[in-house]
């Protein structure tokens, strides 16, 4: 388990006091997968060097598994480092060494002896899929293969976090999505504590238990994934599950966003909420998933004008989260010419 | 009445470039091996002392930038003339070739110093950062990461810096230290000896020639990718 209390780091330029970090906590369970995203300049890679210790923050304190990192002397800080693998952004290999030579490097570093290394390095590669290719140099590697020979590297002194600081940026998406379901299956065998740092929504959706939203230093949001995709209020549950773009509704029509609130949602609502309001319900849009074992969704659907408590309630009751919206279309564009002005007024 | 100038014959070169060739080398070869000695240590401090090194100094770096900028900022000739006490006092003599070794030196370790800084800097820092969060100790990082990273880079300013003091030794023979560039001024120049002057310029020529071609060589060899 790793976790982080009240993280500050200010960098100083002469007169000028820079905060990259304003009071981040985070804690992350073992085996569990946290994301860290926000837009570029929102300190994460500040975040990241202050996680693996590359730099110490201003205040604020780093414990891991009950070990206190800020606390150490340089000294034992290179010990703690180790129990923290860190994969870098692509290109980070060192290019005079073969994709063995880099995995290697940690375990030179620590002196273990060469038969005891070797036999590491040749497990580790073929972990990652590589069990071939441990000759070859990072410029004859895809950019894929050279990150997997970065997960090796990571993995080498068995550390129980893994911090990855934008691993899968400037990958294409089938790489992105391969080397995150090698981080997944890594997670699951060695039950290691995942910290993704990146900018790509992609990445959280398609691998993290856990987000949290980094803007100007601060986490501004932060919760398991299904809570956030639950929760209708949250800016990072809505980028991660948005409302997806609906059909134009029938004149005469209310139009409605509904959000999956409850892990316990009949699949059958429609039919449902039809039943119960005695009127038709037409399906304009959805977009249902499974987060773990429970769904999530948005959908958004039209009816003939009804009193707007009455649906909610029904909605509520079927573990939906329902808003009445005067135009179905993504904001920004031009109303649909089908929904007639009193659909506007009413919403209003 | 005397000839003015007296070319010395074909057949007795050999006996005369020889022994100058090897003494050039045996300049050139001593300098650099001190050169690389305390000039890639200083590079060494020099980058890894600056903003984003190992062990930011900004102080420890701004005093030796200005050192090493003060050994480069004099003309060979000015410099070799002028640290004469020095090395009498260092080699007992102020001709021949020992005598040369110590201002080519003091010219060739700031300015190597510079070369390793340069290398060093065309490393991506993000190689540093994986040395030490793979849990490098400082000198296990210097060596086996930037180092070892930087050794295409380390081998061109190599090679450029034994051709500086390829040049410098010739300078050397002004104060007879011996070798190609004493043999150019005291037969060519000062004896109107045509034959040996052409002859030392061809020597000097191949001489850069083969050191720059090595060391092209050597760096190609050296990249991967």
């Amino acid at each position: 388990m790793i976790e982080l209390t009240d993280l500050t780091k200010i960098y100083e330029r002469g007169e000028t006091r820079h905060a990259a970090l304003n009071g981040v906590s985070l804690q992350v369970e073992r085996g569990e997968i946290a994301a860290v995203i926000g837009p570029s300049g929102a300190g994460k890679s500040t975040l990241a060097r202050c996680v693996n210790m590359l730099d110490r923050p201003t205040s604020g304190r780093v414990v891991l598994d009950g070990e206190d990192l800020t606390a150490l002397r340089e000294r034992h800080l290179r010990e703690a480092r180790r129990s923290i693998g860190t994969v870098f952004q692509a290109s980070s290999l060192l290019s005079r060494k073969t994709a063995a030579q880099n995995v290697a490097l940690p375990l030179d570093f620590l002196e273990v002896d060469r038969a005891q290394r070797d036999e590491r390095v040749r497990e580790l590669l073929e972990r990652v899929g590589l069990g071939d290719r441990g000759d070859a140099y990072p410029h004859e590697l895809s950019g894929g293969q050279r990150q997997r020979v970065g997960i090796a590297r990571a993995l080498a002194l068995r550390p129980s976090v893994l911090l990855s600081d934008e691993a899968t940026s400037g990958l294409d998406p089938a790489t992105t999505k391969s080397v995150l379901a090698m981080l997944g299956q890594l997670r699951d065998d060695l039950s290691l504590t995942i910290i993704l740092i990146t900018h790509e929504m992609d990445v959280v959706r398609e691998i993290a238990d856990r987000a949290a939203l980094l803007e100007e230093g601060r986490i501004v949001e932060e919760g398991r994934l299904e809570e956030l995709m639950r929760d209708p209020a949250s800016a990072l549950g809505s980028s991660l599950l948005p409302h997806p773009a609906a059909a134009g509704a029938e004149a005469g029509r209310d139009v409605w966003q509904v959000h999956y609130v409850s892990d316990r949602v009949d699949p059958d609502w429609v039919g449902n909420l039809a039943r119960d309001l005695d009127a038709p319900v037409a399906l304009l849009a959805a977009s249902i998933e499974s987060v773990g074992t429970d769904p999530v969704g948005r959908a958004t659907i039209a009816l003939p004008p009804r009193d707007p408590r009455l649906v909610r309630d029904r909605l509520a009751a079927a573990g939906l989260h329902g808003e009445l919206v005067s135009n179905p279309a993504a904001p920004g564009q031009e109303p649909l010419p089908n929904v007639p002005a009193g659909a506007l007024s009413e919403a209003a | 009445m005397l000839p003015l100038a007296t070319n010395t014959p074909l057949g007795e070169l050999p006996d005369l470039l020889l022994p100058a060739i090897g003494q050039t080398l045996q300049m050139v070869g001593v300098t650099m091996a001190i050169v690389v000695a305390l000039g890639t240590p200083l590079g060494v401090a020099l980058h890894n002392s600056a903003r984003g090194g190992l062990f930011p100094r900004p102080k420890l770096n701004a005093v030796l930038s200005w050192v090493t900028n003060l050994g480069r900022s004099l003309p060979f000739l000015v410099l070799m003339a002028s640290i004469i006490p020095f090395t009498r006092l260092l080699v007992g003599s102020t001709i021949g070739i020992w005598a040369a070794v110590v201002p080519m030196t003091v010219a060739g370790i700031p300015f190597f110093g510079r070369l390793v800084e340069n290398a060093l800097r065309e490393v991506p820092r993000e190689v540093t950062d994986v040395a030490r969060a793979s849990g490098g100790s400082t000198m296990q990082i210097i060596w086996r990461a930037q180092l070892s990273e930087a050794l295409p880079g380390l081998v061109a300013g190599l090679t450029l810096n034994s051709i500086a003091m390829l040049e410098y030794s010739a300078i050397a023979g002004v104060i007879g230290a011996g070798g190609i560039g004493f043999l150019a001024i005291s037969y060519g120049y000062q004896r109107f000896d045509t034959s040996v002057m052409v002859a030392t310029v061809l020597v000097l020529i191949v001489l850069v020639q083969i050191v720059q071609l090595s060391g092209d060589f050597a760096v190609r060899r050296l990249k991967r990718g």
